[in-house]
Parts: structure tokens; sequence; C-alpha cells
């Protein structure tokens, strides 16, 4: 029997999946929050969400990322592509002692099944619920489905922090157990009208946002334009503001995305920068970490938001690279005594020479 | 610009798989399709100020009616101002009878015309020239509804977090509900002061 071992920052002492004590001034029981209030640099990535009903397949996708991020958004059918659902993923991550933050998109569910599913999450211990409107149904690979939209992102929040704070649904009936959540939204500082969405900001956080992530940054000066602004209004203490950053795999690729992807600005110096490169990807990755060092130091950015999308393995080396966790472990998995025992009873099973009938198993049974 | 892809997603393939014929809809989604032009919308965005203006005075000749109406009864007149409402407003703001009016909160740009019909501000995909991320030839809602809102005296409405739609209320008359609210609300002040 292996002794038990220290535990971690941020961790329940009677189990990972358990949710941690309240705190004065938390509204969640979750990590993501705490590290953020204690004033540290967090780190969030996304997690490619599986065509596939294999639990592993979540597993194997998170482990990439383990001890480095401090919390992993579950996604929700992003770009209207069907996928493994967003609640789905938080009950498997949650289960294992991860901090999923869960993306609920309006686009395919009116307020009657949002409000079920938050209640869903939260019992099933997701702290941490990123509120979007999501994308339009002609995006993804289904057109013909109807879309939704019954809130938008800023009405879904309020609905949230309603069910949190006066512990009620839209409705006004009362929960005998209101959720305890920590509120997100999305912010684009990159897509018109510019000069509306620092104040776009603001009425997010009026309707109950505690953090934001941003759209992908590839334009430093453009976000520092924004966060002057935000910051003139006093948002960025309201607030805590993930910028959301992530490699380019090559110049085409960047060029694909401008072209395709509404609502990602690319200007032409990173493209020039990646086409100059010998190895583009190698390249897209410093470019990200070039960017991270920039925005960290930007007054009033909290933390990035790392959407390595299908180069999720480079998410541990931009980060490490970057040094953006001055040499904090955030939360990792481990194994547990009792994983020990079974691994060690699975040993003997496979790889001992046992044949054991029913018979042999009664007789020596006492 | 456009460079070719190098992964075919599965979008484009059901984009292409999808049946060829002579006749090709011209509109993305079925929301423009009911409205095909929008030179009149843009034209009231553009002279938000004096629409602010003129319906302030409009809706308090409509509240000094209030005793007319509730004469009359407000279920029946409800059937000739809304067919009145439902035309004057859709000529001029492409109108969809939400019932629930919120036009001088935007700029007097109808948030009802954005294809995702948000209230409380674009999403996160308007185009870089300004257009919508689905209807890539429209002007985005949104976009136009901050630029109205900077023309008007009231225009930080635009400000406010707007409820989600009561969808039971669609093709009703707002006109007649802000009316009747109005009035409701000067009875209790004045019986407040008395």
């Amino acid at each position: 029997m292996t002794p038990p071992r220290p535990r971690q920052t941020d961790e329940h002492p009677d189990g990972i999946d358990l949710p941690l004590d309240p705190l004065p001034g938390h509204s969640s029981r979750g990590r993501l929050e705490r590290v953020l209030r204690r004033g540290e640099f967090a780190v969030t990535t996304e997690l490619n969400p599986p065509d596939s009903a294999d639990p592993e397949d979540v597993y194997n996708r998170a482990k990439i990322f383990d001890g480095w991020v401090d919390g992993i958004n579950a996604v929700d059918a992003s770009g209207a592509n069907c996928h493994m659902s967003s609640v789905g993923i938080c009950a498997l991550l949650t289960r294992m002692g991860y901090a999923p933050i869960m993306q609920i998109a309006c686009r395919d569910k009116n307020r009657i099944a949002i409000q079920g599913d938050v209640l869903g999450a939260a019992a099933m211990g997701v702290a941490n619920i990123l509120c979007l409107t999501g994308d339009g149904v002609q995006a993804g690979d289904q057109p013909g489905a109807k879309p939704v939209f019954d809130l938008d992102s800023t009405s879904l929040l309020e609905t949230v922090r309603i069910m949190r704070d006066n512990g009620k649904f839209l409705s006004g009936r009362k929960l005998t157990t209101p959720p305890q959540l920590f509120l997100g939204a999305a912010v684009n500082p990159f897509a018109p009208p510019y000069d509306f969405r620092p104040v776009h900001l603001g009425k997010k956080i009026a309707a109950g946002a505690q953090f934001v992530q941003s759209q992908y940054c590839f334009d430093v000066p453009m976000f520092r334009t924004f966060m002057n602004r935000v910051r003139d209004l006093g948002y960025d203490e309201k607030c805590y503001i993930l910028v959301g950053v992530g490699p380019l795999a090559s110049a085409k690729t960047a060029k694909w995305i401008r072209a395709n992807v509404p609502g990602i600005h690319i200007p032409d110096t990173v493209i020039k920068r990646l086409e100059g490169a010998q190895d583009q990807k190698k390249e897209g990755k410093q470019l990200c970490i070039d960017i991270i060092n920039e925005v960290k130091e930007i007054p009033g950015v909290s933390g990035v938001h790392v959407m390595a999308y299908r180069q999720e393995e480079y998410v541990a080396e931009i980060v490490d690279e970057s040094g953006v966790l001055k040499g904090r472990r955030p939360w990792k998995r481990e194994a547990r005594a009792d994983d020990q025992r079974v691994a060690e009873r699975l040993e003997h099973i496979l790889h001992d020479d046992v044949t054991e009938s029913q018979v042999d198993m009664v007789k020596t049974a006492h | 610009m456009v460079d070719t892809q190098p992964t075919v997603t599965q979008a484009t393939l059901v984009k292409k798989a999808a049946p060829k014929s002579d006749y090709k809809p011209a509109d993305v989604s079925p929301q423009r399709r009911v409205q095909r032009s929008y030179t009149i919308r843009l034209w009231s965005i553009r002279h938000s100020r004096l629409l602010e203006w003129f319906y302030s005075r409009f809706a308090d000749a409509f509240l000094l009616l209030h005793p007319l109406w509730k004469g009359i009864g407000y279920g029946r007149v409800e059937a000739p101002i809304k067919f009145v409402e439902k035309r004057v407003k859709g000529l001029m703001f492409d109108c969809r009878m939400c019932g629930q009016c919120v036009l001088s909160s935007t700029g007097m740009s109808c948030p009802m015309n954005c294809p995702k019909q948000l209230r409380n501000g674009p999403c996160g995909g308007v185009r870089a020239n300004g257009n919508c991320e689905v209807e890539p030839d429209m002007p985005c809602v949104w976009v136009k509804a901050w630029e109205g809102s900077r023309n008007m005296v009231n225009g930080d409405a635009i400000l406010n977090v707007q409820k989600p739609v009561d969808q039971s209320l669609r093709e009703t008359s707002a006109w007649l509900r802000v009316t009747a609210q109005a009035a409701a609300t000067r009875e209790t002040a004045s019986k407040e002061v008395a």
C-alpha cells in the first residue's frame, strides 16, 4: 500500500472530484476562481471535443494539459459542428477532478433546456460557465438545422446570475439549492463596431460576467487600445480578462482563417512573418509565445486562454516557454492509492499465469 | 486573399453535396428572405434623432388618447392599431412584430433583423467591413445600431441590458402596450402623491 501523496493546492482532502470549501467573496467552489482571486496569472485552454461515445477519448485529450492549465473549456458544438456535448464532457471531466469551463451556446437550446442544464452541470461539480451566443447554423455541417437563439449571451448571463444570486428560475419559481458558479463571457475586441466593444463588455459585466475570454489576439496594438478604454471605464477591476491566443500552423492556414472564419482578425505582418520562416509550424508557436509575452504585461490582463485547435500538444510547451506560470504548478491529476491497487490487481490478472476456474474459487473460498 | 483550404471540412462537403438545380435562393437566412432590401431601414437609422423626437411626441399623443382606448376597449382597438403599426414599422424598420419594441434603445435599428436576433449587442462574428457573419451582403444590425444611437439624445439607452424576448407577445401591438403601461405608472404615481 502506497502512502497518501501530499495534497495539491486547491484540492478537496476527501477526493479530487469534490467541490472545494466555500471561501468568502467567492461565488463558486472551483479552482479557477481561486487562482484568479489570488491574483495569479491564469491559464485556460480548450478541449477539442471528440466525435465518439468513448470516455477515454475525452480523458486522453484532457491528459495532455495535465499540470499546465487552470481550466479546460468544454466547447458547445463550436462552429455549429456536431460533437460530444459540453454537458457530457463536463460530466466526465469533473469525475476525474478537472476544472472544466462549460460553454453554453444559445444556438441550440431554449431557456427551458439551458436552465435545466445549468442545474445539472452545477450538481455534477461544474464551477465555471461561459455564456456564448454561438455561431450561426450556416457555418457548420448541418446548415438545415433550426437556429434557436431564444436568449442571447447577455440575457443568458443574467439568467444564470439570477439563478445563482436570487435562487430563482427566470419565471420566478424558487430553487431549493441554487447553483454556485463563476460566470464567464466572451469578448471580441477585433471586430467592428470597435468603439462599442469596451462598452459592450461593461454590459456583460452588468449582466453578471466575472471573467471574460477574448477571441484570438494576433494584433497586440489593437488589443492595447481596447484595454486602455476598458481601464478608463474601470472594467478591469470588475472582471478578470483572459486573452485568447493560439499557434497558427502555417501561413496558408492563417490566410484561410482570415478569409473564412468571421471575427478573427489576422494582420498582414503576422502572415508575412509566417511566410518568411523556414519551419512555419515552429514559427507559429513562437509567434504565439511572443504575443503572450506582450499581452501579459498589459495592465488589466489576468490570464491567457490558449486555443490550439488540433495542435493541443503544443499547449504545454507554449505555457512553459512563455513562463507565464512563474514556477507555479496548476492542479495535476495523479494516481490515487486505490488506482494503484487496481493497477496491481490488473497486473496480476493479466500477466501472472492464473487460470482459476469457478470450481477452484469455490474450493478456496471460506 | 481567398486561399485554397488545406483540409476539407465536413461543412464544405455538405455544402457541395447539396442538390443543385437552376433555382438558387439569393439569401442565406430565412430572416432576410422576408425583407429583401434595407434602404429604408438604413435611412431610418441615419435619421434616428428625428425619429426619436417624433416618437416621443407620438407616444405622448397616444397616452393622451388613453381614455379613448380604454373607452372603446384596448382589445377592440388592437386589430386596427396593429394593422397600421405593422405596416408603418415594417416599412420604416423592417419590423418583425416581436411586440416588445426596443427601437429607442437600439439606435432605431430593429434587433430582430439580426439573424441571431441579438438584443444586447453584436456577436463576435462581425466582418471587418461591418457586415453580418450570416448574411455577407447585409450591414450588421448592431454596427448600425451603434451609429444610430450616437445621433440620439437618449442614445445611451443602448447600454441597458435587455430581457429575453417574450415569444408569447409576438404579433401584438407594442404601441398599445407601452401606452397602457405608461398610463398605469402615471396612475400609481398620482395615487402616491395624493
